[in-house]
């Protein structure tokens, strides 16, 4: 498992999920905090693409040895594509949260909504981290 | 969530945290559910050997010229036929048949037994022997601080233990006493929770920290509750507050081979009756048969569509890589390669009812 870290390039929920902006896309994944709560991934159930999310609704499960969780949309808008690797590997998650283990790319309906999201600073401080 | 506060911890609760256990609240305890992780915990057992520390069990001595009488009376084995060295496992019940719980007894000497309990059931266990003991010319005492017990699993579990032992190893069921460099009499038994070869090793719990130590250095693997958990489902044994209960009765579960209604043991009238009528549902293991993961409360759906029946273990099995579990089904579909459907939080996950165990351990049966 990697090392404890929040890239500074990324938008945060307080719901332990990363979105990288690109104009009026982005990708979504969980955060190394999420990740390592949960313990090892063991299976990703993606929704499904052209399906509308919405910001702080859950839109996938991401399930452990022993736990279940939603994962929530920091943003909304409708799937455009979902990792593909994670079917067969979800621990990809675990591995590399940030990179191999993103787990949807979306085009964004509102991306007014970025702004009520934390950057890594703020998201570290929610941590009680320093 | 259970309070961390009044947690008890267990002899090797420094060396846990040290070996990097993820601890969780377990019946009271602070227990490690897994170190590495319990994949790759799981399948070190599998194929190698891991270590377990279950000092949170309980263990209840009966001794004296009625031992054997007052345990007659409670367990649903044939105590009597449980000799000196030997192990035997049963289920505890309530007059209703209603499983208090399961457990292993060992006859240590002519008039004197150890049983272990589950650490969720110690306390009310160690009540129900002693309220039945008075009418019988013998001794119940608490153990549960007398024992530390480590759990040595897997292929390579006997030859580890036997580098480290003064004498010879008991062979499966059977207990032999044995002295290790940090203590000079532990009692040995061949016996796990994993399906796997093995022996759980009850000390003295100032000596069990050098044990762990020597084992892990002997190249046992740190195992976990959580690894604990997931080999035994597959293997199909019952975990207690899951797939036993007092609303289950020993005949549902599965469990009709360890009672001897013979010896009229409390619960035995009803379990008889359960035997010769049958009963409304039975325990099934079961493996989906496409992706998921089936879950402790999840139901179980029927060909026509409708509620047949509720899991009480799941996971996905770290060997199969198929979600698997138990369940109460109704009694007509309990029938190995029965296609049946799991309720998964709203998906409905197609699964077929299969035959125990899930995985076989020993590859000339596998």
């Amino acid at each position: 498992m990697a090392d404890e870290s929040y890239p500074d390039g990324l938008k945060y929920h307080p719901e332990h999920d990363w979105a990288k902006i690109e104009g009026d896309e982005a990708t979504f994944g969980i955060t190394w905090y999420a990740q390592d709560a949960l313990g090892e991934v063991v299976f990703y159930e993606p929704p499904e693409i052209g399906a509308e999310i919405a910001k702080d609704k859950p839109y996938a499960e991401v399930e452990s040895v022993k736990a279940v969780s939603d994962v929530i949309a920091p943003l909304s808008g409708e799937i455009t594509a979902v990792n593909p690797e994670l079917s067969d590997s979800p621990e990809r998650i675990n591995e590399d949260a940030y990179g191999d283990g993103w787990l949807v790319k979306v085009k964004l309906s509102d991306p007014s909504e970025v702004e009520q999201l934390l950057d890594a600073a703020a998201y570290r401080e929610l941590l009680g981290g320093d | 969530m259970e309070s961390t506060a009044a947690l008890r911890r267990t002899p090797l609760y420094d060396s846990l945290v040290a070996a990097g256990a993820k601890l969780v609240p377990f019946a009271g305890w602070e227990m490690p559910v897994q170190y590495e992780g319990v994949r790759a915990e799981h399948l070190a057992v599998r194929s190698g050997c891991g270590v377990f520390d279950v000092s949170h069990m309980g263990e209840i001595e009966t001794s004296g010229p009625q031992a054997l009488e007052l345990l007659q009376r409670l367990l649903s084995n044939d105590v009597s036929e449980l000799e000196v060295g030997g192990a035997q496992y049963s289920v505890l019940c309530r007059e209703d048949g209603g499983v208090l719980d399961d457990l292993f007894t060992y006859r240590l000497a002519d008039q004197h037994y150890l049983t272990v309990t589950n650490a969720s059931n110690h306390e009310s266990d160690l009540a129900w022997f002693r309220r039945h003991a008075s009418e019988f010319d013998c001794d119940v005492a608490d153990r549960l601080e007398s024992w530390a017990m480590l759990a040595v699993q897997g292929p390579d579990a006997r030859a580890i233990v036997a580098g480290l032992a003064d004498g010879e190893l008991p062979p499966r069921m059977r207990t032999a006493t044995a002295g290790f460099a940090c203590a000079p009499e532990a009692l040995v038994c061949g016996t796990g929770y994993t399906g796997e070869d093995g022996v759980e090793i009850l000390i003295a719990p100032e000596a069990a920290l050098a044990l762990w130590q020597a084992l892990i250095d002997g190249g046992a693997v740190a195992a976990g509750l959580g690894a604990r958990d997931t080999l035994r489902l597959e293997v199909c044994f019952h975990l207690y507050g899951n797939d036993l209960s007092t609303d289950r009765n020993p005949i549902e579960a599965g469990l009709g081979w360890c009672c001897k209604e013979e010896t009229g043991f409390i619960g035995s009238d009803v379990i008889a009756n359960a035997r010769a009528a049958g009963t409304a549902e039975k325990l099934v293991p079961f493996a989906l048969t496409g992706a998921g993961i089936p879950r402790q409360g999840n139901g179980v759906i029927d060909a026509d569509g409708e509620t047949a029946g509720v899991v009480t273990s799941g996971t996905l099995s770290p060997c199969l890589k198929r979600g698997v579990g138990m369940a109460y089904v109704r009694a007509d579909l309990a029938r190995s390669e029965t296609e049946i459907e799991i309720d998964v939080r709203g998906k409905r996950r197609p699964a077929r009812i299969e035959s125990k165990p899930l995985y076989n351990p020993d590859p000339q049966e596998r």
